[in-house]
């Protein structure tokens, strides 16, 4: 206990604090931009985007041990990933420009080939004789442990930067959501701001690669808008619950990880997310089950008073 | 040379199973496609994960009839789950089905981490990945074993689990064909025609299941999904008939598992490398790779006939909504 205690208060070493401190904005970032793809309809294309990492990560690890023998080059590896990504983002979009196969079609064939690709050159990379040092599996479901200390404050600075970008494009992202027809009319580029768009997405998954891993990666930018569409129906309230709830989930996923042992980073920071998600399903104000049954309960009352003698009021 | 005794023992397993495994899950997905539910092969896939996992914890046993019961009622849950947090976010059903299957999928990973499960038989690499190579037939050795009941007995039990399960998605089908069709292509007439849609569209999802667990031994969660989409898509690429494109599906299907198997157990010999490839990982890949070749070179609806029909001012393939009957 005292060591989750000590986690969640940064005090578990240095390198624990950083990570945690990087995946509470991640998950704020996550969140942030999580909110515009949900609104925009696209939030699944990041299960393709974020599947579709894993090739890349694993052929820049090759090209890295065979170029200058070493295979964990931070950036390369990340760089790779990025360039896969983007792959399979335009390969989802090639799918569905021919009008014959559905986006849903699309979607989970690029996650599955992708992956599968990136599992082949996985295996191949796991026979090799330094495949054993190669933690290249860290990457499926997240690490917050296994960082290094650069790659930690790394993380941590460019998920900071993230959230920056995001809040300083709100005015853009929220005109392409709501009237993309009215910002083009006043100049704005919509086909653009969806590229910018989509490029959050792509530098929020790379970067988060290391602590959320890419399997659970759709998790960050999903639950956290879902947690706060119960609590709200405005953009204005929706964005920072979003965020609050994603950063949260971030710091406490990672410090638990981190305390306790045999805890992957990602599927603990998920169970946390979707913990504040069950929370808000039962206790949000309108939305909530609570609520909904309270509501219910009121109105047969009123009903059952209002009509003398009706014993079950029709719901 | 490969050696006979080797085939039977390591390779011809392997090669059933994944064929097997691409078989069952390819031709259900021809109806996922239809109702636009690809993304259900996902979560479903994903679900089997917790499914297994909590069956294990409660009986203590990663036989058959445990790991089906739990995945099933594990997707059946999510189904409901999806419902329920779709009603109440007032989300789509897409955003919906990621909040339950990332949520379950990292259920199931946590509890495989911290239960004894993971020493017994699954791990999480397992789940991730797969591990069609673990799949061997002990003592095989010569072609007589191929008809001798009392060796066949010995085969390995993920083997023996997904020939039934493609028997009987084969039997469902067939039993099930003008139903399966009706309520894909147009549930509000299949409901007036006294046929249940709903219950259909369960059944669907159940034997989905059973096909998911099956195919979970072989090529793990994630790779599932590529047998679900890959086959049904690419025959959807070539053919307006529902007939055909099952037919095709299945043709597909086996041949992303004979190449894959192929490639990824002899290809490496042939470049002299160590080790051979995951292969369920390159059946994968060839699935993807057919697909790919069917969207770019399909009589009509590929991308070049579309290209070449458009600069000879022709309608383009009147578009993809006119086909098969939508």
């Amino acid at each position: 206990m005292d060591a989750v205690v000590q986690a969640l208060l940064l005090d578990a070493g240095y390198n624990s604090a950083v990570a945690t401190v990087g995946a509470a904005f991640l998950g704020g970032a996550g969140g942030l931009v999580g909110t515009f793809l949900l609104l925009r309809r696209r939030v699944m294309l990041t299960d393709a985007l974020s599947h579709a990492t894993l090739p890349g990560l694993v052929a820049a690890f090759l090209v890295g041990q065979a170029v200058w023998g070493e295979g964990r080059l931070l950036g390369l590896l990340l760089a790779g990933a990025a360039a896969s990504a983007a792959l399979g983002g335009l390969a989802v979009q090639a799918i569905v420009a021919g009008r014959r196969l559905a986006e849903d079609t699309a979607i989970a064939s690029v996650l599955a080939v992708f992956y599968g690709a990136g599992t082949v050159l996985l295996s191949h990379v796991q026979g090799l004789p330094t495949g054993g040092q190669a933690g290249l599996e860290r990457f499926l479901l997240g690490s917050a442990a296994g960082m290094l200390r650069q790659e930690a404050e790394l993380v941590a600075v460019l998920a900071a930067l993230l959230v920056l970008v995001t809040l300083l494009l709100l005015k853009e992202l929220r005109l392409l959501c709501f009237d993309p027809g009215f910002g083009e009319a006043h100049g704005w580029p919509a086909a653009r701001l969806d590229l910018l768009l989509l490029g959050l997405l792509l530098a929020l998954l790379v970067i988060g690669l290391q602590i959320v891993g890419l399997v659970l990666a759709l998790a960050l930018v999903v639950v956290p808008p879902a947690s706060a569409r119960l609590w709200t129906d405005r953009l204005g309230r929706m964005l920072p619950l979003a965020a609050c709830f994603g950063a949260a989930g971030g710091w406490l996923g990672a410090a638990l990880s981190a305390a306790l042992p045999r805890l992957p980073t990602g599927p603990a920071i998920v169970l946390v997310l979707a913990g504040l998600f069950v929370a808000g399903l039962v206790l949000a104000p309108k939305r909530g089950i609570v609520a909904v049954a309270l509501r219910r309960a009121r109105l047969a009352r009123a009903l059952h008073a209002a009509v003398p003698g009706s014993e079950r009021p029709a719901p | 040379m490969i050696e006979l005794r080797d085939f039977l023992e390591i390779d011809l397993p392997a090669l059933a199973t994944g064929t097997l495994a691409a078989l069952a899950c390819g031709l259900l997905g021809n109806f996922l496609l239809l109702q636009r539910r690809s993304l259900l092969g996902d979560a479903v896939s994903h679900v089997v994960l917790p499914g297994i996992v909590i069956a294990f914890l409660v009986t203590g046993s990663v036989g058959t009839w445990p790991m089906m019961f739990g995945a099933g009622a594990a997707s059946v849950a999510s189904v409901l789950l999806i419902d329920l947090v779709q009603r109440a976010a007032r989300i789509e059903p897409g955003a919906a089905m990621g909040v339950v299957l990332t949520t379950l999928f990292a259920l199931g990973v946590v509890l495989l981490e911290q239960s004894g499960a993971r020493a017994v038989h699954l791990d999480v690499q397992h789940a991730l990945m797969g591990s069609l190579e673990g799949i061997v037939w002990l003592g095989a050795r010569d072609a007589s074993d191929l008809v001798d009941p009392a060796r066949l007995a010995t085969l390995p039990e993920p083997l023996v689990r997904l020939a039934i399960v493609a028997l009987a998605v084969l039997l469902f089908l067939l039993l099930l064909r003008k139903e399966l069709a009706i309520a894909s292509f147009d549930p509000d007439h299949a409901t007036s025609l006294g046929i249940p849609a709903r219950g259909i569209g369960l059944l669907l999802l159940l034997a989905s299941a059973a096909a998911a667990v099956a195919a979970f031994d072989a090529v793990g969660a994630i790779l599932t999904i590529a047998m679900f989409v890959c086959p049904p898509a690419t025959a959807r690429m070539l053919t307006d008939r529902l007939g055909r494109q099952i037919g095709l599906s299945a043709l597909f299907a086996v041949s992303a598992g004979v190449l894959g198997y192929a490639l990824a157990a002899w290809m490496p010999l042939a470049l002299g490398l160590e080790r051979g490839l995951g292969a369920a990982g390159t059946i994968a890949v060839v699935a993807g790779g057919l697909l790919a070749l069917s969207i770019l070179f399909a009589p009509r609806y590929g991308a070049f006939a579309r290209a070449r029909a458009r600069s000879g001012r022709t309608r383009p393939g009147v578009g993809g909504e006119a086909g098969a009957g939508r």
